[in-house]
């Protein structure tokens, strides 16, 4: 019998299971998964909390429910990958060898990184979103808030999911209208790129909402410290920018098992194809979702399509078949723009977002890269799609893994 | 697109990198560090030399990789090539601009 050995059960290690179980069946194969601990959290719903949108029933339910019977979980802590002889080493000693290994350990944020973030002020007036802590602490921070200066802030990237912290903006922005606050506070966009986004067109149509909406945006902002004393943070080159609340989005990193086990790169981010999504030193683990160092968007939509290619790839690999080269960083996102409408972005590796309709060309019914209500409906509708259809690894209709360009204004 | 840079025609992008490093000398990166009003010193050199030297061996180019490089650190990476050095160093570096992905 060979092993299959997942770890990680995130979104991405998660979904790696429910795919392969159907295809590598006992007793040819054995499928493990491994993973400390005993929640799944519904990442997303992370945005929601902190304006009390959403509960934390909403986002979290236990890992199992989401594994199939057929597939072992092993609820223990990882020490060491052996990458030269095809072995995990657990904490408690215990050692397990793979055939295939499916790295799926996912991006955490290290707010150590940065001098003073985590700092006396961390979750009093310096808070992160991007943990279920966080989101809970700023949620119970902004219930009785009184105004001031709301600094949203991104230490570096890449980091998963890109367009949150300007969802939070646009959120914040809508929470402190419908409280009837919005003239005593005053929100500030702090990022380390040029613009409101990485990519020109998205860029453009984003900072034109912030600029509705009253944001102010500093770009091109390397965040040297955070002050806790005077409450600002202070650039490389000198600029401070002060805040009553800083949200910040700190520097992202994988797994400090990868550091362990000397796989991954300054980040801990581990080396792997962009294309057949196989890591570049060792052709039988296989990396998806946050923990590949690809530049492709840590969002879960990323995983979804990664994981219906490396499927393949895979099953390609058993049968000493070539690799399909064919993940082109397809991304797929819906942008919280508060008032209860949302936009849609949809890209990849080459193309940027574009105005457009998706997913049919023509009909949509979603409109790309513009406001609506419908696209809000969407974002909600999601967290039923993620629960239900998503993490069970059952295919989206009509949401293809490689991006479609027809329906799109490409000029 | 094309510019005349050190009396030279150059194919230049958008934003004005140089789309063929080819087409890259001293004295053209002499006039586009004038253009962002900055006199080339010795350590500026050493830092361009370094950011081509990443790039040929396709390294992708961010501020922390450049802090950790034993050749600048952060600090003086502002103070060479103030208020954006990345983006500064690598269009008079005549490289392309670094996607910071996404």
């Amino acid at each position: 019998m060979k092993n299959l050995v997942i770890l990680g059960a995130g979104t991405a290690g998660t979904m790696m299971a429910n795919h392969l179980h159907h295809e590598l069946k006992q007793p040819d194969w054995q499928i493990t998964i491994i993973d400390e601990r005993n929640e799944h959290h519904y990442q997303p719903g992370y945005l929601f909390l902190p304006f009390d949108i959403y509960t934390p029933d909403d986002i979290v339910k236990t890992i199992e429910e989401f594994i199939p019977n057929d597939v072992t979980l092993l609820k223990r802590k990882i020490e060491r990958i052996v990458p030269t002889e095809n072995k995990i080493q657990l904490k408690d000693g215990a050692e397990l060898n793979y055939d295939i290994l499916i790295v799926a350990t996912g991006a955490k944020i290290a707010p150590e990184e940065t001098e003073g973030m985590g700092g006396k002020e961390w979750q009093k007036s310096v808070f992160d979103f991007y943990t279920f802590e966080g989101a809970l602490a700023l949620r119970n921070k902004l219930r009785d808030w009184e105004g001031g200066k709301l600094v949203v802030h991104i230490t570096e990237m890449p980091i998963k999911c890109p367009v949150a912290p300007l969802e939070f903006a646009f959120l914040a922005d809508s929470f402190f209208k419908h409280k009837h606050m919005r003239d005593k506070v005053e929100i500030t966009y702090v990022t380390p790129l040029s613009g409101a986004f990485t990519k020109p067109k998205a860029t453009e149509a984003l900072e034109h909402l912030l600029h509705e909406k009253g944001i102010n945006i500093e770009s091109d902002f390397a965040i040297e410290h955070v002050d806790n004393e005077n409450k600002t943070i202070v650039d490389y080159g000198g600029r401070e920018i002060p805040f009553d609340i800083l949200v910040t989005v700190p520097t992202n990193k994988g797994d400090a098992l990868m550091e362990r086990s000397g796989m991954g790169d300054d980040l801990n981010y581990v080396p792997t194809h962009k294309a057949t999504l196989q890591s570049k030193d060792y052709a039988n683990v296989f990396v998806i979702g946050d923990a590949s160092n690809i530049p492709a968007s840590k969002a879960g939509s990323v995983a979804h399509f990664e994981a219906e290619i490396l499927t393949e790839n895979i099953l390609r690999y058993v049968k000493d078949e070539p690799l399909k080269e064919e993940f082109d960083g397809h991304a797929n996102c819906f942008i919280e723009t508060g008032g209860g409408k949302a936009l849609l972005i949809d890209f990849n590796y080459t193309h940027e977002p574009v105005e457009g309709s998706f997913p049919f060309a023509g009909i949509g019914p979603l409109r790309l890269l513009k406001e609506s209500r419908m696209n809000h409906m969407g974002k909600l509708a999601f967290r039923w799609i993620y629960w239900n259809v998503l993490l069970k690894g059952t295919h989206i209709p009509f949401v293809s893994a490689t991006m479609s360009e027809s329906g799109k204004n490409y000029n | 697109m094309e510019k005349t840079i050190a009396g030279k025609t150059i194919a230049v992008n958008e934003e004005g990198y140089l789309t063929d490093f080819s087409q890259w000398d001293e004295s053209v990166g002499k006039e586009l560090a004038t253009e962002a009003n900055i006199d080339l010193t010795p350590r500026h050199w050493e830092v361009l030399k370094y950011l081509q030297k990443e790039q040929q061996n396709q390294i992708a180019l961010s501020i922390r990789r450049v802090g950790k490089s034993g050749v600048v650190d952060i600090k003086e990476f502002y103070s060479l090539f103030p208020n954006a050095p990345l983006k500064t160093s690598t269009k008079i570096a005549g490289i392309p601009k670094p996607a910071s992905c996404i």
